[in-house]
């Protein structure tokens, strides 16, 4: 099935046996295998409706799962609020809709985890958020409210807000395909930075092939609410073994 | 894109204004304050017409005018008074009896349809089938029969149907309630009881001070106090302290059974406890639709951006989803306070002595001054609803968003 067989070692924050997952009567998620290493940066793909981000979805427990087992940092996710919340610490997650805090500044929006979560003192946090949004530029913007911010700030924001609580992993939901194109690279530029400064473990659902070959280490491919395929960003592209992901690839690019 | 104006077409167009700068009537300005002063002037001589019409019919016929009727002895008793009240006072006082029973109908049907509407609203969103069940059912049902019909279903077929005098419910030989109405002991403050109402007030600035305090101390050390807990612990506990220190210098005056009636104590009438149940559950019912439709409008997104935050679930629902919810409640609760204050007229079909009942009922069928009755009626109704008004439109600003 893979070219990388990946063997379950003292590197693998996130360890995923056997995960099955059912809406009802529908099958989304059939037996995934996944083993991801700290800092590695791996970008999922597939068509809509292939269970993408159900997937990365139950890593932090917004989705949960009936069959199998699921890792992150050492602590297993299990039916118990101390392990969701530990889990949740690690655990960064930015949307495809940014989901920013509508009625809280964009200060308060990135000082709200780091004080009622980690209990911080609000100058500390504040200074995090003010060293993080330098890092996404637009530092200029603090104390505005989100709909006064354009897509692209937002989305800056919000990838801010999620490194305010220094995780392990952050995933990635589509996270430019709300963005007019004119603000996909902005976004993009800022994941990337993070991706080869911080060497960040990431999860990022996208279609943006670009970025894939850029920062990726490796490229899972879902059809099917199955791992279809996964292999290193040049093999996927260019050698795509099985029919499915030809076709899919075919398509988008 | 725009093709450029050419020099006669500009011309031509400040012909049209008669001046380049624009006549003062054309002025988009001036023209709404005009049209706003034209029907403001249109609607006072409406009034003026009607009013002085009807006094001089009134005149005509020989009827009474002015003021004057209010320092005449009212000549009837009522029900339930707040103030010293007999037939012998005026009819000044009965205005102030009616508005202090409409204001109390009113503050403890606000009170209690906010406390049963966040109840079923949240409750709509419960886990637990039955509850939610119950909450949809409580709705369903309360926000479709008519008030009038609620209040006589509270006030005939459930309070009429309690036991007698003497067959009263009782709890501890304190609590009695029967088919005359709701009896409670009435505490009565001797010599050093100030102490401990002064304790009540130090305790109520104590708890303002340790939430100014525990906010200060967070921001400084990240340690979040127990605020809340330690708060009904400060405005229990202190007034407590002092009453047990001062040797509970009270007296507690017990309802008693004489003769064929209780008395001592606080009383509460039937035809208020009636009036307060319909008031209450039925504006409660719309008060949870609007909670309902305010916790919907917050989208999941929020819940889910929030959680992965790390935010415990009663955090998720007092910093994200409330004070979101809340932009879309407080313009509702608004109109639902209105309309209560409004309906409690309704006491009038069951004897209920509110301001409209004593006022525009028994004081204007005695004087037949109905100019006068109904106008220092309606300026009190609309005085109400404005200090609403003002009160939720500050909290509502409070509460509103900043969009680009
Ligand atoms: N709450 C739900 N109840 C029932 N079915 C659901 C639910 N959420 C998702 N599904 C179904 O599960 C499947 C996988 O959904 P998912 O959102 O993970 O897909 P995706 O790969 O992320 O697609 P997209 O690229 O469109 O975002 C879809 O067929 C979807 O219709
Ligand atoms: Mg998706």
């Amino acid at each position: 099935m893979s070219v990388i067989e990946q063997q379950a070692n003292n590197d693998d924050i996130i360890v995923i046996k056997d995960l099955n997952k059912w809406y009802g009567n529908f099958h989304v998620l059939k037996d995934i295998n996944l083993n991801v290493r700290k800092g590695e940066r791996i970008v999922i793909c597939g068509p809509s409706g292939s269970g993408k981000s159900t997937m990365i979805r139950c890593i932090n427990r917004l989705e949960e799962f009936q069959k199998g087992s699921l890792v992150v940092n050492g602590v297993e996710m299990i039916d118990d609020v101390k392990n969701i919340e530990a889990i949740r610490k690690e655990v960064g997650m930015v949307f495809q809709h940014f989901n920013l805090f509508p009625h809280l500044t964009i200060l308060e929006n990135l000082t709200l985890g780091p004080i009622w979560v980690q209990k911080k003192p609000k100058d500390e946090a504040e200074a995090t958020a003010m060293k993080y949004l330098e890092r996404v530029k637009i530092p200029d913007q603090a104390l505005k409210f989100p709909g006064q911010l354009s897509g692209g700030q937002q989305q800056r924001v919000a990838i801010a807000r999620s490194l305010c609580m220094a995780p392990e992993i952050m995933l990635f939901d589509e996270p430019t395909s709300a963005l007019d194109p004119e603000m996909i690279k902005e976004v993009l530029d800022v994941m990337i930075e993070l991706a080869e400064e911080e060497g960040m473990t990431m999860l990022c659902v996208t279609h943006e092939m670009n970025f894939a070959k850029t920062v990726a280490h490796r490229v899972i491919f879902m059809d099917g609410g199955e791992i279809v395929e996964e292999n290193t960003p040049n093999e996927f592209f260019e050698n795509p073994e099985t029919d499915r992901l030809q076709l899919f690839l075919s398509q988008i690019l | 894109m725009f093709k450029e104006k050419t020099t006669e077409e500009i011309q031509a167009a400040s012909r049209i204004a008669g001046t380049s700068k624009g006549a003062v009537y054309n002025n988009p300005r001036y023209r709404a304050w005009f049209y706003q002063l034209a029907m403001m002037l249109g609607l006072l001589y409406f009034f003026y017409s009607i009013i002085s019409n009807t006094l001089g019919n009134m005149e005509a016929l020989g009827a009474k005018t002015g003021f004057s009727f209010l320092s005449a002895a009212a000549g009837y008793d009522v029900l339930m008074s707040l103030i010293s009240f007999d037939a012998t006072d005026t009819y000044a006082r009965i205005f102030v009896v009616g508005f202090l029973n409409t204001v109390l109908v009113s503050v403890i049907g606000i009170f209690f349809a906010t406390v049963f509407g966040f109840i079923f609203g949240v409750a709509h969103f419960s886990h637990n089938w039955l509850i939610r069940k119950v909450a949809i059912t409580y709705v369903e049902i309360f926000r479709n029969i008519p008030l009038l019909l609620q209040v006589f279903f509270w006030y005939f077929a459930v309070l009429s149907a309690l036991p007698g005098t003497r067959e009263s419910l009782s709890l501890g030989e304190a609590f009695f309630l029967n088919v005359r109405g709701f009896y409670f002991p009435r505490l009565i403050g001797e010599g050093g009881s100030w102490v401990v109402y002064a304790s009540i007030f130090v305790a109520i600035f104590g708890v303002f001070f340790l939430k100014h305090w525990a906010k200060k101390n967070q921001e400084k050390t990240g340690e979040q106090f127990p605020v809340f807990y330690t708060s009904l612990g400060i405005l229990f506990g202190l007034p407590l302290f002092f009453a047990l220190v001062t040797g509970f210098p009270f007296t507690i005056e017990y309802p008693v059974l004489k003769g064929f009636n209780y008395t001592g104590g606080i009383t509460v009438i039937p035809e208020l406890m009636a009036l307060s149940l319909a008031l209450s559950v039925y504006t409660g019912a719309f008060i949870a639709e609007a909670v309902r439709a305010g916790i919907q409008a917050v989208p999941h997104g929020q819940t889910e951006a929030a959680r992965s935050l790390g935010l415990k679930e009663n955090r998720v629902m007092s910093l994200i989803i409330v004070p979101q919810a809340m932009r879309v409640i407080v313009p509702l609760l608004n109109s639902e306070y209105q309309s209560l204050v409004k309906n409690s007229t309704l006491a009038a079909a069951i004897g209920y002595p509110d301001l409209f009942n004593v006022f525009v009922g028994t004081a204007l069928n005695q004087t037949g001054q109905a100019i006068e009755t109904i106008f220092m009626t309606v300026v009190v109704y609309f005085i109400l609803n404005m200090i609403i008004s003002f009160l939720m439109n500050r909290f509502n600003s409070s509460v509103a968003l900043v969009t680009r």
